[in-house]
């Protein structure tokens, strides 16, 4: 009973704030939207059993992709009026196909049964009497190792890229010069001069 | 009432409905596309968890940290491109940047 409410709560939630990220004039509110949809969906993932899966959500989505989303968004000056304008001409269109992938999607997915053979082709059954993050754990250094490697490269990648990507030289900074630094010599800078009394320099 | 694998279902349905819906409603505004984009990615996810809890199977849990790993990657990819488009144009209308082609 109480998991079924939860259910609905976290659902109409998630759905209202996703229609609200694609709606909202200030994309900034769009970002925060996001936010909420983000946590929502880890709500569901908590009720479904996948406790790490929906702390990750909340960790990798959360703290780092739409805090990156809102960076973005407040560090460009952009008029987004002027980016809504026209805005409605291909509404019709997204509402017929949007409709269309909808009932599609729920046609295919409503009445799902599992067959009852199913349970010959699972590729990593759940163990039972550990927690969810263990199993898990235990799986993606064993099984699933290379893989985890490469998800790992393809971070790599994306950081190298988007730093070769916004770094830029900026000749108006000055910036220190290690070598020339280094490369600086008594005898070049310092002069030893006779200073007569009660003459100054 | 009994919260079964087609409630999960039908919610990642809608939730990439609106993602796609999002896209053809701000296709002037590439962080906004980008964001439907997430919501498209987030819907994959729930429709991976929600089988993978259902038939007992760990596969489809760590199939949604890659995907979780791929979305994080192209945000960042996606977001440093559009900066650098913003700093050599000074506008992120998509319209603008068909202009970048060869």
């Amino acid at each position: 009973m109480f998991s079924a409410i939860a259910f609905y709560v976290f659902t109409a939630v998630l759905v209202v704030s996703a229609l609200l990220v694609i709606t909202a004039r200030n994309p900034v509110h769009s970002v925060l939207f996001l936010i909420l949809a983000f946590f929502n969906a880890a709500g569901l993932f908590v009720l479904m059993g996948a406790e790490f899966i929906a702390m990750i959500l909340v960790i990798v989505y959360v703290g780092a992709v739409a805090v990156l989303f809102l960076f973005v968004v407040m560090m460009l000056d952009i008029s987004f009026a002027d980016l809504r304008k026209g805005a409605m001409q291909y509404v019709p269109l997204g509402l017929v196909s949007g409709g269309i992938l909808l009932l599609e999607l729920i046609s295919v997915f409503a009445a799902w049964k599992f067959s009852p053979e199913v349970d010959k082709n699972l590729v990593s059954p759940t163990p039972d009497n550990i927690t969810n993050t263990e199993a898990l754990g235990r799986l993606i250094y064993t099984d699933y190792a290379l893989v985890f490697q490469a998800a790992g490269l393809v971070l790599l990648v994306a950081m190298i890229g988007a730093i070769v990507l916004t770094h830029r030289y900026r000749p108006d900074v000055r910036r220190q010069k290690v070598s020339v630094q280094n490369a600086r010599r008594p005898e070049d800078v310092l002069e030893i001069q006779k200073v007569s009394p009660r003459s100054g320099v | 009432m009994e919260i079964g694998l087609s409630h999960y279902l039908s919610v990642a349905a809608i939730l990439f409905t609106l993602g796609v819906f999002g896209i053809f409603l701000n296709r002037k505004n590439v962080i906004v596309i980008l964001m439907s984009i997430e919501l498209m990615l987030l819907a994959v996810n729930i429709n991976l968890v929600s089988f993978s809890t259902h038939l007992n199977d760990l596969a489809g849990q760590v199939f949604t940290m890659f995907v979780l790993t791929v979305a994080a990657a192209e945000a960042a990819i996606g977001l440093a491109i559009l900066v650098i488009f913003f700093r050599n144009r000074g506008s992120i209308a998509v319209e603008d940047i068909s202009s970048l082609k060869g």
